[in-house]
């Protein structure tokens, strides 16, 4: 997945200048910067979410496969299933644990309960959440905590089976302890699946992340390996950052 | 130097508040309790189940049109209140829209009552009957039913729609899957107080579905007119000079009952549907 | 008004004021060994060697200090290759203290009996080795890296210096067998120097690694495909 001179609005304010990032397929690109630096703006471009914010705007060329999902004539339903987002606080439907990881797979038209027992058991699985509820799929899984829920909403998202996984800020509002766990977890998604993640937490990109990409105002300052960015950036703005010293 | 501690002041204000409470609470329950008081000796069997002047009918007929009223502006109204809160994108006609409905809820009831009779009765030659009395009574609780409802869907967590989104599916499935379901509870309470209003309603049934008669108490279709309990007590109070006292108060009694009973069932309902459902 | 992270920015400044006082220790500690071992004064040596427990303390102050910054601050970019060389040379100017104190050990050992011909290529060799060392600690605070070139170009002199000290001790021995106690204790001493030198470039290379990021060896004689005998 690969973005070509990204420019995005709200309204009239421009969020995003001319923003240009190849991603590798199955690594950990982690985008960083200060609040408001429009970072989740651009993870919304890649799968279309700004469509449902009024009065947003994209312009550039967002290529999937080498196809730009910014023409009008593509299939968002069948983008999103291939470009499937974890948002920031943890979002499970109010229904069962089942439910809330069949829910994409039903919407895609699998109505065959052994093979969606068979996918909700998969999915759990990748997301390393199976042996903590297996016992309990029937439960509503707004009861889980918050660390399970996250694995949960991950799991919802694998189920659809993507290619590349959004993760906007998917720790912030989680323990340490239920942190590390998905940070283990995204360390292991990443032999299939290419995962980009938004975060305003750089230690986390630097634990997580093979690239980085830090934003400010908009702009890519720096994109490159996340060794050389939290080592050794080349741009002075990323430097200060980096160590703390923005301002 | 402050004249009151902050406990002191904290105290006070608790003491302002529980007074105001207790005064809006005051007279309903003074107006229940003198309703009772009056009409606690007129209240019998007879009154409800009498063969000649029992408001038997009049209850059925109430209930009737409550129901065939709920029928017409529910699916309306919600559906109304969906694509304003989850379709409309914001531009000069959805304000419009927006004003309409807000001005709408202001009316008073006489203004629908005699918007029913023109439209219903005389164009749609509904004459005076169930159904016109429905759809008046169904005008007047629209506005209502679509505030409610737009408020209750603005209670689902916007998460929970952008995760539905993100998963692949269209806006229609997610209203449907996710928002409408979560958004339920608060639309039926919404959906059981306006039409627990419109069952107390005089005015707007007064020219388009009520009438008084003693030979043929219940409708034998739609189009027939119907005894209801507002009017029943409205003519007994103002058209039969020797209705004893206690007879119209205990009269009144019912009426309230019904209402009582009508939002009793709505907060049950919403509970037993909001146990599931939590975020 | 105060800068951002200013409290961690004083004590990164600390960290650095801590290692050049460790550093001016050593250097002086070498300076009384070799004047020890040229005045032959067991007094001055040992004092060498019991000075050799504070220049232990510091090293071990100054590597808490270092974990202690590392666990509670989480450093990056310069912070953390800064913290990274104070860690890394805190070790070799630690080795050149333990030389100081062997250098210090052979004064006392040579101290009784005269010395077969007067000391004037060591004294030189240590007056260089502590030159280099001065401008390799001033490179870290300055962040200078002219002086990092300097250093390198001095290990080159101090490496001829060791090979022709070699040869010559090693001719003096196989001519006057009875001197070679006192030649083999000289010829380590130089060795030493020699050692010490290359501790010295460590320090030089790591303040290049803290100032460019980039990790490389600098002097050619401490990288492995690197032939001695062609420069003899």
């Amino acid at each position: 997945m690969e973005t070509l001179g990204v420019n995005m609005f709200y309204d009239d304010f421009q969020a995003i200048t001319d923003v240009s990032i190849a991603f590798p397929a199955r690594r950990i690109t982690a985008l960083i910067g200060p609040s408001g630096c429009g970072k989740s703006s651009f993870l919304r471009c890649l799968n279309r979410m700004n469509d449902v914010i009024p009065g947003a705007r994209v312009e550039g060329e967002v290529l999937l496969d080498g196809h730009n999902i910014c023409d009008s004539g593509t299939d968002v339903v069948q983008l999103r299933k291939r470009v499937g987002m974890v948002f920031q606080r943890p979002n499970p439907f109010p229904m069962s644990i089942y439910d809330n990881v069949a829910y994409g797979p039903r919407l895609h038209g699998i109505g065959d309960h052994a093979q969606l027992d068979e996918i909700v058991e998969k999915s759990l699985h990748r997301a390393a959440l199976w042996e903590e509820v297996k016992d309990k799929l029937r439960e509503l899984a707004t009861e889980l905590s918050g660390g399970q829920q996250q694995r949960l909403c991950i799991a919802r998202v694998l189920a659809v089976e993507p290619e590349v996984v959004l993760m906007d800020e998917p720790c912030s509002a989680l323990d340490p302890t239920s942190t590390f766990r998905i940070e283990e977890l995204m360390t292991e998604l990443m032999a299939d699946y290419t995962i980009i993640i938004v975060t305003h937490n750089m230690y986390q990109a630097s634990r997580v992340s093979q690239f980085t990409g830090f934003f400010l105002l908009g702009e890519l300052i720096e994109y490159d390996h996340t060794t050389q960015i939290f080592e050794n950036p080349r741009d002075q703005r990323t430097d200060d950052y980096v160590r703390g010293r923005f301002g | 130097m402050r004249l009151l501690s902050p406990r002191q002041t904290e105290k006070l204000a608790f003491a302002l508040l529980w007074a105001c409470t207790g005064i809006v609470i005051l007279p309903v329950l003074g107006i229940i309790a003198v309703m009772l008081y009056r009409g606690i000796s007129g209240l019998s069997l007879g009154l409800l189940f009498g063969v000649q002047g029992g408001l038997l009918p009049a209850v059925v007929g109430t209930i009737l049109l409550v129901a065939l009223t709920a029928l017409i502006a529910a699916p309306l109204g919600v559906a109304a209140a969906v694509y304003l809160s989850e379709y409309a994108r914001s531009g000069p006609l959805v304000r419009l829209i927006r004003l309409a409905i807000v001005n709408l809820a202001g009316v008073p009831s006489v203004v629908y009552g005699l918007f029913g009779l023109a439209l219903f009765v005389t164009l749609f030659h509904f004459g005076r009957s169930l159904l016109a009395g429905a759809c008046t009574l169904a005008l007047l609780v629209l506005p209502l039913i679509i505030s409610t409802s737009q408020e209750a869907l603005r209670q689902v967590p916007q998460g929970l729609r952008h995760a539905s989104l993100g998963l692949g599916a269209s806006q229609w499935q997610t209203v449907r899957r996710v928002v409408l379901p979560n958004a339920l509870p608060g639309i039926i309470t919404g959906l059981i107080l306006s039409i627990s209003r419109a069952a107390g309603e005089t005015a707007p049934i007064l020219f388009t579905a009520a009438f008084y008669s003693l030979t043929s108490p219940y409708p034998k279709s739609v189009f027939d007119p119907i005894l209801v309990l507002p009017y029943q007590l409205f003519v007994m109070a103002t058209e039969v000079p020797n209705t004893p006292a206690p007879t119209k108060w205990a009269t009144a009694s019912v009426l309230i009952a019904v209402v009582l009973g009508i939002n009793l069932f709505a907060i049950v309902l919403r509970a037993r549907l909001r146990g599931s459902r939590r975020w | 008004m105060r800068r951002i992270r200013q409290s961690f920015d004083e004590q990164l400044e600390q960290l650095e004021q801590d290692l050049l006082e460790m550093g001016a220790f050593v250097a002086e500690m070498l300076a009384k060994a070799m004047e020890a071992l040229v005045e032959q004064d067991v007094t001055l040596a040992q004092q060498v060697i019991n000075e050799d427990d504070v220049a232990d303390d510091m090293d071990l102050n100054i590597e808490q200090q270092c974990m202690r910054l590392l666990a509670l601050q989480q450093p990056m970019s310069k912070d953390l290759r800064t913290i990274g060389t104070v860690m890394k040379v805190i070790a070799d100017v630690e080795r050149i203290g333990d030389y100081s104190v062997d250098i210090a050990r052979t004064a006392i050992k040579l101290a009784a009996t005269e010395y077969f011909k007067p000391l004037v290529d060591i004294p030189r060799m240590a007056e260089l080795v502590r030159e280099m060392l001065g401008q390799a600690l001033e490179a870290l605070v300055h962040h200078d890296l002219e002086l990092v070139a300097q250093v390198v170009a001095g290990d080159d002199a101090i490496d001829k210096m060791w090979y022709a000290l070699l040869n010559e001790l090693e001719e003096i021995m196989e001519q006057h067998p009875e001197v070679v106690t006192q030649a083999v204790a000289l010829l380590l001493v130089a060795r030493y120097l020699e050692r010490i030198a290359d501790h010295v470039v460590n320090v030089a290379e790591r303040v290049a690694y803290m100032e460019t990021g980039q990790l490389e060896t600098l002097a050619p004689s401490h990288r492995a495909d690197y032939q001695p005998d062609a420069e003899l």
